[in-house]
């Protein structure tokens, strides 16, 4: 990642640690991961502990360490999605992308993520496609969705 | 705009605002929560702001756009005022019919009008809708009057009124005894008497204090506190501000999940407003009372929503809890004496020091005072945010606001309190609810989530769900609770797999005890309830998975079956394309009915959806 970007972020929390998690969530919304040689870059400038800063990288679910693909998908996994089969969902997704929650696919087209719940309970079942939701979904509403983006895909 | 340095101002200020509004004048209201943006409620805002503007209209009648109305499921919704004519699932090509009939003509619009289900007849106005009539919207009724990013709308329904008396006539002692005497308790979960843990905040040793709004609102299916954030930002930053005082402390953080975006702006706008008018900041009101607020955004770790975890979390480090010997009101953020509420307890505030404490105490229950909101979703025809006295009956709530179970399905329980909660069957359906009555029956109140489960949910994947939630969310700072509640979820997973044996429940709950009694905070300490309570009040359930090796809800995998009914198969072929893996046999334009070959049905449940004849069957 370039430097120049981390340094900005850091400048505008003032290179507080205490600002630790909300500069991390910057870069993640700008890389959509952490790139190692920012967290590394964090430590030095912050002067705290490298582990402190993977610490807090690896344990709060928002961050990613991995690079995410071009289109994210989010299952949401609430308890009202749930009971109206938000599962069945991610099976389905599960089996046509061919990886599980917390994957990106090998050509980094897809990510699949769960997430606990949005709080848009009464669209539910809910999923979210590049920030933009569908709600009422079910296992063939989403095979028909995913495939507008793999079509799109072809196209571009 | 100059800031306001006194009392007078204000409601110079408010005359001000109010002498330039007209209450008669039309105004068109359309809801922009979440819910409703997912619903698609942005075009139609843009539609109306067209329609008018077309016809040359626009100063003659307002437009705004409002925080959560609640009645999320009827989304987008509109609500033509003066005359609170509700429409409900407006779609963009409606706002011209809206604007000539309803606003120039007085006439209502009768397919956009809520149906009662049951007898048909069309409901206009807003407040003689069911879900909404029986509701008291006393925290929550603001929302769908005023913009959130409008500090001119809430001043001119009377915001910052109640700051002002605080400040300029009240000593902070007499702010605590009149929350103490109003019998506030905390909304957040735990129910904590909110007047005495600002009594002993104020109390502690020490130069410096903070208080803090817990907007980390993570039960999955709970929601209210995200949409008074969103619709009503200044009545939480009210309630902050006259706290901070009443305690001594100067400095406030609002503490929010990140999953909340809209939330977070609505805050922001909030913030900057307040301290630009001067409720915020150096000497407010005059008062020489010092106080500000940050923004913290969550990182989407559920132990967050602890009190000490959400400290550690907000100096920059893992949200990990502590043991609190010492409590968070002696020695919290930074070691400082520290006094947290959840937003909706804040946001009581305001109203308690405008209408007293005897007209507060008159509504809840003896131990249970004012009003709660909780977010009514699952299996129920009407899904939303309500907000009642404390004392009405879950039956209330479910059918008489809620509207019943969705298809006329049978109820079977409603899940409460999160993944602290429990589930509470049909049996207690007449339960008053309030803190100390769904404590009793094994539940608890938390947040205000209410999940309505019917027939089709089995009630030992709600308890796998959940142990599933909290072994992912456990911080894994205490063994019992770290390794407890992963066992437990490899025990549920084996009885929902068939796999179960004689003795897993007699397991579960030694298990459920151990991680209750020696995990150091709540999410340890409820971890189990979940599933001592599904074991209390479904136990037949649960013998049937392992004994029988059934399902009787028809959701485990494992122990279901989809098969074909000859007789009510129109040999279409839907399902055949349907299926992902070839599990199908038969032949479109044949005579033969289709047949599912279970060696290869992987349970998916395509067919089953793709069926329009209710030709498949699960056993």
């Amino acid at each position: 990642m370039d430097m120049g970007r981390v340094e900005s972020i850091l400048k505008r929390y003032d290179y507080q640690h205490s600002s630790l998690i909300a500069m991390l969530q910057d870069i993640q919304a700008e890389m959509k991961y952490l790139p190692e040689d920012a967290l590394e870059h964090m430590a030095e400038k912050l002067e705290i502990p490298l582990t402190r800063v993977f610490r807090v990288a690896t344990f709060y679910g928002a961050f990613s360490l991995t690079p995410k693909g071009r289109h994210q998908i989010q299952v949401c996994l609430g308890t009202a999605c749930h009971v109206r089969g938000a599962g069945r969902i991610v099976d389905t997704l599960e089996r046509q992308l061919k990886i599980k929650p917390g994957e990106t696919t090998r050509n980094l087209r897809f990510s699949l993520d769960t997430v606990n719940c949005l709080g848009a309970c009464a669209a539910g079942p809910i999923v979210v496609v590049n920030g933009e939701y569908s709600g009422e979904m079910s296992p063939l509403k989403m095979e028909k969705l995913l495939k507008q983006y793999q079509k799109t895909k072809k196209e571009s | 705009m100059k800031r306001i340095s006194s009392p007078e101002g204000l409601e110079t200020e408010r005359k001000r605002i109010l002498s330039a509004r007209d209450p008669n004048k039309p105004c068109i209201t359309v809801c922009t929560g979440t819910g409703c943006h997912a619903a698609g409620c942005y075009p139609v805002a843009e539609a109306f702001r067209e329609v008018l503007k077309k016809n040359g209209i626009a100063g003659r009648i307002d437009l705004r756009n409002t925080g959560c109305h609640g009645f999320c499921e009827k989304g987008p919704l509109v609500v033509v005022h003066p005359q609170k004519i509700l429409y409900q699932r407006v779609k963009p090509e409606d706002a011209e019919e809206v604007v000539s009939k309803t606003i120039q003509k007085g006439k209502t619009i009768e397919r956009l009008l809520y149906e009662h289900p049951a007898s048909g007849e069309r409901i206009a106005r807003e407040d003689e809708v069911p879900f909404y009539k029986r509701q008291r919207r006393t925290i929550f009724g603001d929302n769908g009057n005023i913009d959130p990013a409008s500090i001119e709308d809430y001043l001119a329904i009377g915001g910052y009124k109640a700051l002002a008396t605080a400040l300029l006539s009240m000593k902070p002692v007499d702010i605590i005894e009149q929350v103490k005497e109003s019998g506030l308790r905390g909304r957040g979960g735990g129910g904590f008497p909110a007047g005495q843990k600002w009594e002993s905040c104020r109390n502690a040793a020490g130069d410096k204090r903070y208080v803090i709004c817990n907007a980390d609102e993570g039960d999955p299916g709970a929601y209210m506190d995200r949409s008074l954030l969103e619709g009503n930002p200044h009545s939480v930053l009210e309630g902050m501000i006259i706290g901070a005082y009443a305690i001594g402390a100067s400095e406030g953080y609002v503490y929010v999940r990140n999953e909340y975006p809209l939330a977070v702006k609505n805050l922001r706008i909030a913030l900057d407003q307040a301290t630009e008018w001067g409720f915020l900041g150096g000497d407010i009101l005059g008062s020489g009372f010092d106080f500000s607020v940050k923004i913290n955004r969550g990182g989407g770790a559920f132990v967050c929503g602890e009190s000490t975890a959400m400290m550690a979390s907000i100096e920059g480090y893992s949200g990990e809890p502590r043991p609190k010997h010492i409590h968070t009101v002696e020695s919290g953020l930074y070691d400082k004496p520290t006094n947290l509420n959840n937003v909706e307890t804040w946001a009581n505030v305001p109203h308690i020091i405008n209408q007293g404490t005897e007209w507060y105490r008159r509504i809840g229950t003896d131990g249970s005072k004012g009003t709660k909101i909780f977010s009514l979703v699952g299996k129920v025809n009407n899904t939303g945010l309500v907000e009642v006295p404390m004392g009405i009956t879950l039956r209330e709530i479910i059918y008489d606001i809620g509207g019943g179970i969705i298809g006329g399905k049978r109820f079977k329980a409603v899940q409460t309190g999160g993944p602290s909660g429990g589930c509470v069957p049909e049996s207690l359906l007449d339960l008053p609810v309030d803190f100390d009555r769904l404590t009793e029956v094994g539940s608890m109140m938390g947040s205000g989530g209410m999940i309505v489960m019917d027939e089709n949910t089995c009630m030992v994947d709600v308890a796998k769900y959940f142990m599933n939630f909290l072994k992912e969310e456990s911080c894994g700072k205490c063994t019992s609770c770290r390794e407890g509640t992963k066992r437990m979820y490899e025990v549920l997973n084996r009885i929902t797999e068939g796999l179960g044996q004689d003795g897993d429940i007699e397991l579960l709950e030694d298990l459920a005890f151990v991680t209750a009694e020696a995990s150091l905070c709540a999410l340890g300490g409820t971890a189990p309830n979940p599933v001592l309570s599904t074991i209390r009040y479904f136990r037949d359930e649960y013998e049937a998975h392992i004994r029988d090796k059934r399902c009787p809800a028809g959701v485990c995998k494992a122990l279901i079956t989809y098969r074909i009914a000859p007789d009510r198969c129109t040999i279409c072929g839907r399902c055949q394309k349907a299926c992902p893996s070839q599990a199908i046999e038969g032949k479109v334009k044949s005579k033969k009915p289709f047949k599912i070959l279970p060696e290869k049905c992987i349970r998916c449940g395509m067919c089953y959806e793709a069926c329009k004849f209710d030709a498949i069957e699960v056993v």
